[in-house]
């Protein structure tokens, strides 16, 4: 019999060797479930890690990677301050989506201004939406106690009806003959989410998510306020001795990831996305959830398990043109990944030992 | 206005609670044994298919709901086996479950879209049917309903009198005590998690073959975190889930209503109602936090 022994401390090398691992048993699993579906799994496992980067159209879908991967990781930063904390933040698509709504309905308004400060503002009115979508569960936590999970998500799909009624209603594009949807910022070059550098896929919201990156590493290694994060996600009781206000974290942590939320969503809408339609919003903010875990919750690994989600995303759509496989099996494959890695996390906090014959 | 009818209203605000009604009793007996899985929504949505899928390929409605509650079970025992064995994170875990159990049912369901399933029949309770108001509202509906009503009486009485439901009690207030008088505190919570599932699952394919009857993807759309609302609605009282879901019915109900009787908010606006009335109801709940199960959340493992 197998027994599990805790550890003082929690392994180090497992601690960074579980999210790997977890990667490759996904992959294992994943071929398995592709080889169900009447696919060949190497072919299929190669076609969503490999030719995304290194095949023939690389030159298409490199780029492709930077747009997919900027969300995600926008957002899972955020989240991650939050879940070190103790706080979860579930409704980030729902941030993301107010995000793109207030920085696109700045931009809609101001139509046809021709000036510098359209952008910016609409950044401002992105990170603003998101921040205060955010709030709601926050203040209701800090004031009433109320469980921040279940209102975060139940504004997810608020949101999602505020999408559909504005795409429909006021934000509708007066010239698109009654389509829904909105004006096409791209067409609208001072709101427009251009690339910094032509053909790279590099938009502003790539540069926002670096800053993030780096400013998340900085808070959480040298700031005091990064410290309480951890503080009082490891030990609530002696955050609270210490003198950590948790009403203050909840505000700090929900507001700053539905800041990020937001941006993300406004760079989406100003750039990739390009206007406010029904069905915008294609789940970015619970990738994420998947992101900060893969990641460990650390800004760097953040970084690379964002640039590995949008791989599976581009891969996907790559394995579902040319091996027919159904966009659903990559949302199982993203599924999958975050099971085996809470299973292998057992291994960064207990030993397995063999279990002896034991004395009377 | 006038033409809504309300006994037919009644009676569909009966159907509607049902399948949310399901999902919150298998939840309302996981959280009283300390284990809080937020996948509901997973197990929910894969049991609508597994049910829906079956009944359609069997033909027979009763086998797809046993199918439902297979389904939703298996779910659950992944989550059982991440928290109870891995003793993984349960917030984690049951947001893996929900992900995972989105992609599962939109991947089984690809051949099922448009399809209509079989029909289930209305229990026939004779002449109560014909009793006028009280048979359209209480004595015209399908087994299910029925059954959902018997597994409150049920699961009141398992907690409140037998043996039984004093363990998973004990085991949900206090697993080291639990543990220390030799009860099986994980074999407990692995039983419960497995009902959990069964009954999410169960709820599930009460919306894809009575309810709507038809598949969709995504088709659920929140009424599993509504069922985990409902369970801290209801302070963790079996009585309290029915008063609750029967609430969510209403609300659910009068927003169709009003939507059907062309009223000049646009739809959008009322489809929100149900989702801001449960922050609302969550609100006003959540100043009596003394109720909820004292190991709720926590891991349990004996390493004394």
């Amino acid at each position: 019999m197998l027994r599990l022994e805790k550890r003082p401390q929690p392994s180090r090398i497992w601690t960074w060797a579980t999210p790997p691992l977890a990667v490759l048993v996904t992959m294992i699993a994943g071929g398995a479930l592709f080889a169900a579906l009447g696919k060949d799994p190497v072919e299929a496992i190669a076609t969503i890690f490999w030719k995304p980067l290194f095949g023939e159209f690389a030159f298409y879908y490199r780029p492709q990677l930077l747009i997919k991967a900027t969300p995600l990781i926008l957002i899972a930063i955020g989240l991650s301050l939050g879940f070190r904390a103790g706080v979860w933040n579930i409704g980030a698509e729902g941030q993301y989506i107010l995000g793109a709504l207030t920085g696109a309905g700045v931009g809609l308004a101001l139509y046809p201004l021709d000036s510098a400060v359209v952008f910016p503002l609409m950044i401002i009115a992105g990170a603003l939406g998101g921040w205060a979508w955010a709030m709601i569960p926050a203040l209701l936590k800090v004031r009433f106690g109320t469980n921040e999970i279940l209102v975060s998500l139940m504004l997810v799909y608020v949101a999602e009806q505020l999408l559909a009624a504005m795409a429909l209603g006021p934000m509708r594009n007066p010239d698109g003959h009654g389509f829904p949807g909105s004006r096409n910022l791209r067409d609208y070059p001072s709101a427009h989410n251009a690339e910094i550098i032509e053909g790279t896929g590099m938009h502003w919201g790539v540069a926002a998510a670096v800053i993030a990156v780096i400013a998340a590493y900085v808070l959480l290694s040298r700031h005091i306020l990064g410290f309480q994060i951890r503080l009082a996600g490891q030990a609530p009781r002696a955050a609270r001795f210490s003198g950590v206000r948790p009403g203050r974290l909840v505000l700090v942590c929900l507001g700053t990831s539905g800041a990020l939320a937001g941006l993300a969503g406004m760079f989406e809408v100003a750039g990739p996305a390009g206007q406010v339609s029904i069905d915008f919003n294609v789940g970015y903010g619970f990738t994420a959830i998947i992101v900060a875990f893969l990641g460990r919750l650390h800004p760097v690994g953040i970084a690379l398990a964002g640039l590995l989600m949008a791989l599976t995303y581009i891969g996907g759509e790559m394995a579902q043109s040319t091996l027919g496989l159904p966009a659903a099996a990559i949302q199982l494959f993203q599924g999958m990944l975050l099971f085996f890695l809470l299973a292998v996390d057992l291994l960064t906090n207990y030993r397995i030992r063999i279990r002896k014959k034991e004395v009377a | 206005m006038g033409a809504i009818d309300p006994a037919l209203l009644l009676a569909a605000l009966v159907v509607a609670a049902t399948p949310i009604l399901l999902a919150a009793l298998g939840e309302l007996v996981v959280e009283r044994a300390g284990v809080l899985n937020l996948g509901v929504e997973g197990m929910m949505i894969t049991g609508a298919i597994c049910g829906f899928a079956v009944a359609v390929n069997t033909g027979s409605p009763a086998i797809g709901f046993v199918a439902a509650a297979a389904g939703g079970a298996v779910l659950a025992l992944l989550f059982a086996l991440l928290t109870q064995l891995a003793l993984a994170n349960q917030v984690a875990s049951g947001l893996a479950l929900t992900l995972f159990g989105l992609g599962l049912s939109s991947l089984l369901g690809q051949g099922y879209v448009g399809i209509k399933p079989p029909p289930t029949p209305r229990l026939d309770l004779g002449p109560l049917s014909d009793i006028p108001f009280l048979g359209r509202v209480v004595f015209s509906h399908d087994l299910m309903v029925y059954l959902a009503l018997a597994l409150v009486a049920a699961i009141w009485a398992m907690l409140k009198y037998t043996r039984a439901g004093l363990i998973l009690r004990a085991v949900g207030e206090n697993h080291d005590a639990a543990h220390a008088l030799g009860y099986r505190v994980v074999r407990v919570r692995v039983l419960a998690i497995l009902f959990g599932g069964a009954c999410a699952g169960l709820g599930g394919a009460y919306i894809s073959l009575i309810r709507v009857p038809q598949w969709t993807e995504g088709m659920t759309a929140g009424a599993g975190w509504i069922a985990l609302a409902l369970v801290v609605f209801a302070s963790w009282k079996a009585g309290r889930v029915l008063l609750g879901a029967w609430l969510f019915g209403g609300v659910t109900v009068l927003q169709l209503n009003l939507q059907a009787a062309g009223l000049a908010i646009p739809v959008e606006y009322l489809s929100m109602s149900p989702y801001l009335i449960t922050i609302l109801v969550l609100v006003i709940m959540s100043a009596d936090k003394s109720r909820a199960p004292a190991s709720l959340g926590r891991i349990f493992h004996a390493s004394q």
